[in-house]
């Protein structure tokens, strides 16, 4: 440490010590502080150090130091087996879709929720929007069962039996997930982005408004002219920190609401359900951990790169 | 058009999309009491033909399961709550001290673990090979106990709104770096401590995924866990009909309704207190999303 041996330069005084003096005095402080700094090393950073593991052939029996050290095998075995592009395509695509949907759906439904001007309505209409975001993903795959139970399901015998069209086993028919899974996460994540962004359009100014009233402006006018672009810098935020977490799928979601289904996996399997289940079923903790590490640090490539951007919009939403 | 009255057209709309909202939910009512005999005659509908209380009747008859995951989800949410509480407050506490030296270097230590994780396996072993609490509620408990952002949110909160005067003119007085955040801090942040608490209930109530990674020990099932076991596995909400079954006169077990009553009986308190918590959620939302 440069700093610290600047210090013992100078002629006379012990400054590393005084510089404990100086931390002991806060020492109540960090006391505080201790409980949560335990905390996260156990909850994130041990974790963290055990990346290496990705270059191990992890063997119970002779304890995770002593497992042999293989290189790239593991990503070799998980790339050649077109896991790897499988997962990745599906992530991808459907972060995509649900970043684009939500998003457009969100800013439509929060404009309409600030057109409400009885109060008693605004709360009603903003409580059951958000209702969905409130209950788990377990309920979620039962509500999910409710429609689409091949047997006894409401789409299977109130919709496509009475127009006459064959029944379809939907938890053993890959195809329609991307959509069935396109509604659900709307479903449970739209009322809540459009909160946020109706928070954003309260806190304009009303004097916006108000010259644009006297200049004749007509309600979609004021929409489109005013709101829309005064509340476009949080859509770019919260659309960058989306794509920081791109990598990143929703476990639940895909767990739950496909009931786990091993059939449709071409078109419900992501890494995260792919790391969960190379480790809790198969028990390849190669793969896991390859895949594993692959994500995070993707994820954190592409979280910091859009901190650097944000930051560039407006510092107070950067993260750092 | 009256400027105080709201466009009809978006009212109806607006109606259309809470309806969305809320007709998932009639329907998992609707099929927890509905008759078996005509759910299995013309499937899940919105409005069954024959009405039915007998699902309900089976899991009072037999609430044993129940009421113990109930009590397991009880427990881990009410202790991880207060403990999670305490900790990021204290955390955040020092972090707001602008006197203290380490102010940095602990900013620094937060920001890392929201940036970067360390994936599944490794956090997986961290628990089972190092602290070995595999089934024990500690396994549940200790992983949702801090988050970074929460500590950054209370951070901004305490700097935000308890003037430094106050916090300089009490350690005049003789008052410790302990008495101030018991005496002055606690007191004073009600506001973000009722939203953060609320978003930590929810998450904790709510988990299932620390259940299914951890808990083999049935006695150990969590409500979300237990349901997530009677969803995905037929077998297993046999076993809990089974046991009812000598007590109600019922030929048929009613598994469809029984599945469906077990969800409302999870739903139903949490959707009851929701309106009044809902304040509460909008403001944690809000400023989760837009750091506050």
């Amino acid at each position: 440490m440069a700093s610290e041996k600047a210090f013992i330069t100078q002629p006379g005084i012990s400054r590393p010590n005084a510089k404990w003096r100086h931390l002991w005095k806060y020492r109540a402080l960090i006391i505080l502080a201790m409980p949560g700094i335990l905390l996260m090393l156990i909850n994130n950073y041990l974790p963290m150090f055990g990346i290496f593991l990705a270059f191990k052939d992890l063997n119970y029996t002779e304890g995770i130091w002593k497992s042999k050290w293989i290189g790239l095998d593991n990503f070799k075995f998980l790339f050649a087996s077109n896991d790897a592009w499988l997962i990745i395509k599906n992530t991808l695509l459907y972060n995509i879709s649900f970043l684009l949907i939500n998003t457009i759906l969100a800013v439509m439904l929060a404009l309409l929720l600030n057109e409400v001007k009885n109060k008693f309505a605004s709360k009603f209409f903003q409580s059951t929007v958000i209702l969905p975001n409130f209950i788990s993903m377990v309920i979620v795959g039962y509500i999910v069962y409710g429609f689409l139970n091949p047997e006894l399901g409401f789409v299977n015998k109130f919709i496509l039996e009475p127009f006459g069209i064959d029944p379809k086993n939907w938890y053993a028919e890959a195809q329609h997930w991307p959509y069935i899974l396109t509604i659900v996460n709307t479903w449970k994540n739209v009322g809540y982005a459009a909160v946020v962004y109706l928070a954003a359009i309260v806190g304009i100014d009303s004097e916006y408004y108000e010259a644009a009233v006297i200049d004749g402006a007509s309600r979609w006018k004021q929409m489109t002219k005013i709101t829309v672009p005064l509340i476009a810098p949080i859509i770019i935020i919260m659309t960058l920190l989306a794509i920081g977490r791109i990598f990143n799928a929703d476990f639940g979601l895909f767990y739950q609401a496909t009931m786990a289904s091993g059939m449709i996996k071409e078109t419900t399997e992501v890494i995260d359900t792919y790391v969960y289940s190379a480790l809790m079923v198969t028990g390849d903790t190669g793969l896991a951990s390859s895949a594993g590490l692959l994500q995070s640090v993707v994820g954190f490539t592409l979280v910091v790169t859009v901190n650097l951007i944000v930051r560039k919009f407006s510092r107070e939403n950067a993260l750092f | 058009m009256n400027p105080k009255r709201t466009n009809p057209i978006i009212v109806i709309v607006l109606t259309l999309f809470s309806l969305a909202c809320l007709i998932p939910f009639w329907l998992v009512f609707m099929i927890s009491v509905a008759d078996e005999n005509w759910v299995t005659a013309h499937g899940y509908s919105f409005w069954p033909g024959k009405f039915s209380l007998v699902a309900y009747q089976y899991l009072i008859e037999d609430a044993e399961k129940i009421l113990r995951a109930y009590s397991v989800s009880a427990l881990v949410t009410v202790i991880g709550v207060v403990v999670s509480l305490f900790v990021t407050s204290a955390m955040a506490y020092a972090l707001s001290r602008k006197e203290f030296p380490l102010r940095g270097a602990l900013s620094f230590y937060i920001l890392i673990t929201m940036l970067f994780s360390g994936g599944l396996l490794p956090w997986y072993l961290v628990y089972t090979r190092f602290l070995h609490v595999q089934d024990t509620l500690m396994a549940l408990i200790i992983p949702g106990l801090i988050g970074g952002f929460n500590v950054i949110i209370m951070r901004t909160f305490f700097t935000n709104s308890i003037p430094p005067s106050l916090i300089d003119s009490s350690q005049i007085d003789g008052a410790g770096e302990f008495r101030t955040y018991f005496s002055i801090i606690l007191p004073l942040s009600l506001p973000v401590m009722a939203t953060i608490g609320l978003f930590t209930t929810v998450s904790y109530w709510n988990d299932w995924f620390t259940s299914l990674v951890f808990i083999q020990n049935e006695k150990l099932f969590s409500l979300q866990y237990l349901l997530t076991k009677t969803l995905m596995n037929a077998s297993f909400l046999q076993t809990i009909a089974n046991k009812a079954y000598s007590s109600t006169a019922q030929v048929t077990t009613p598994l469809e309704s029984i599945r469906m009553a077990m969800a409302m009986i999870a739903i139903g308190p949490l959707v009851l207190v929701f309106p009044f918590l809902q304040k509460y959620f909008v403001r944690g939302l809000t400023v989760g999303a837009v750091k506050g």
